[in-house]
């Protein structure tokens, strides 16, 4: 059984403040990714990599077709589960690393990772203790732990951010971009973290603007092409 | 997990103006859900429907499976005392004003049957220390407080019996921005601490993205769009909430 499966997806935008434009982005995507597998998106910018992410992980709805996630021993279909139910997948199966963190007002780094540990039944010494662990990994100073990230630069940010993404060890992680703001000796921390999630049987979909980090992850490319503008 | 509060086909007009029109909902054991939209567009009014502060032309709402509007007003007292919380834009109507902090949030937990005047007054101190209100002034009045304290005192009064289901119609509305976000912050920490259900009216599509599991986004007392909070926000389908989107900055 796949980890994650699309069938079918498809997906416009209809822009009604501007006069009702649409915008095709995705067309009958169907993308299987097994445990343990990587798969990269590949595809010009703008062809639809990070909107086919958030398809998946139903912060955009598809406009037809289905997102099957195995949970709990059943697959799940993201794109018509209620709101309760897709929470409970993001919370115990799908990860989901975006470009950017979007940081909580005054709850601290170490805090921030910690916290989908906890939400998983993780006991806090235990959560605090492996998020600092992996935060120590990706090279970010214990001092900045207890501080909230939102006065960190870019590339600290998306450490905390990976950490955050990986800490849970979710069955399934999308990664948008993890690498992009990060210096060659923690790009290497992200590759050696993506190896080891593999082996531990999460499937993992990615976005890579390195084609060598792309390459030393990734089993497969999934091309996503762009769609003619048909209005 | 069944609902824990369910409404359906709600009606309330004042005269032309459709306050709510045929509106339903239904709110889960420990969710958070928003109900943001223009002014006027009905929020108040539907949280005060829900409340069974005031009763809908057309409709039921079930709690825990019983209908709020035909149990009449004892059992619905009961339920304010019990089961329930109300956190009012204005703190000055959720406050007693004239008497102290700590008697404001002793008296809750006298209503739902506290008698130990020691343990009242600890749980009370408590309180204040969890929303961020030094315990020196237990003994001082409402008015003597900032808008901010205030509101975190009636968030306390609130919360001290640890109720299910908290409405909470614009808490942040009267206040800075600063105290805004402190506020919203307590508010965040103790809700998922406390494992509340919380509906939450609130025009601040940030705070909203911050507190809530789901939203619902109301127009001229029609509900145009509910879901999860952040795909409302970042793939919103309606026109209304496409403009409601737009017109913030990076919420
Ligand atoms: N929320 C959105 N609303 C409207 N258009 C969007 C939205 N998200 C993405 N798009 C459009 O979808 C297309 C694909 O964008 P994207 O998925 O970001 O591409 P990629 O990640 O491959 O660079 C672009 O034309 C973009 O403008
Ligand atoms: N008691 C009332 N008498 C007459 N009209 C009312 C009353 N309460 C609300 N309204 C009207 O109902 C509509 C919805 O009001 P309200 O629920 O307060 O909106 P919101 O809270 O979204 O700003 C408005 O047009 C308002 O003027
Ligand atoms: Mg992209
Ligand atoms: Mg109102």
């Amino acid at each position: 059984m796949s980890a994650i499966r699309t069938e079918g997806l498809s997906k416009d935008f209809t822009l009604h403040l501007q006069g009702g434009i649409r915008i095709p982005v995705l067309r009958d995507v169907d993308l299987a990714v097994a445990p343990g597998e990587c798969v990269a998106l590949a595809g010009p910018s703008g062809a639809g990599k990070s909107t086919l992410m958030r398809c998946l992980y139903g912060n955009y709805g598809a406009g037809s077709g289905h997102v099957w996630v195995s949970h709990d021993g059943r697959e799940v279909d993201i794109t018509n589960a209620d709101a309760r139910e897709v929470r409970a997948v993001r919370r115990d199966t799908l990860g989901y690393v975006s470009q950017f963190l979007r940081v909580i007002p005054r709850v601290p780094t170490q805090q921030i990772v910690a916290e989908p540990l906890m939400a998983r039944g993780a006991g806090r010494e235990e959560a605090m203790a492996h998020a600092a662990a992996l935060l120590k990994r990706l090279n970010l100073p214990a001092t900045l732990h207890g501080l909230p990230p939102a006065t960190f630069s870019g590339g600290e940010q998306q450490r905390v951010n990976l950490a955050r993404g990986f800490a849970p060890g979710y069955p399934v992680l999308l990664l948008d971009e993890p690498t992009a703001s990060l210096d060659a000796a923690n790009r290497e921390v992200v590759v050696a973290l993506i190896a080891e999630a593999k082996r531990a049987g999460t499937a993992i979909i990615g976005i890579f603007h390195d084609t060598e980090v792309r390459d030393r992850v990734a089993d497969r490319l999934y091309e996503v092409a762009p769609l003619q503008d048909a209005a | 997990m069944s609902a824990l509060l369910t409404a359906e086909g709600l009606h309330l007009h004042f005269g032309k103006v459709a306050a709510l029109d045929d509106v339903a909902l239904e709110i889960h054991p420990g969710e958070v859900v928003a109900i943001v939209g223009e002014s006027g567009s009905g929020k108040t009014t539907l949280l005060r429907v829900l409340a069974g502060m005031m009763a809908p032309q057309q409709g039921q709402v079930l709690y825990a499976g019983e209908d709020v509007h035909a149990m009449g007003e004892a059992a619905r007292r009961r339920l304010m005392r019990s089961d329930w919380g109300f956190v009012h834009q204005n703190p000055r109507d959720g406050l007693r004003l004239r008497v102290s902090a700590g008697g404001n949030v002793g008296e809750r937990l006298m209503a739902a049957g506290a008698r130990h005047y020691g343990n009242i007054r600890a749980e009370a101190t408590e309180w204040l220390k969890r929303v961020e209100i030094d315990p020196a002034r237990i003994d001082d009045m409402p008015l003597q407080f900032s808008g901010g304290m205030q509101q975190r005192l009636q968030i306390a009064r609130t919360l001290v019996t640890r109720p299910k289901l908290v409405f909470m119609d614009e808490p942040t509305g009267g206040l800075d921005v600063s105290v805004q976000a402190r506020l919203l912050d307590l508010i965040r920490a103790l809700v998922a601490e406390l494992g509340l259900a919380v509906l939450i009216v609130t025009h601040d599509i940030a705070a909203a993205r911050l507190l809530a599991h789901r939203m619902l986004v109301m127009r001229r007392g029609q509900v145009v769009e509910q879901g999860l909070t952040d795909r409302v926000l970042d793939d919103p389908q309606h026109p209304y909430t496409q403009l409601l989107v737009s017109s913030v900055l990076a919420a």
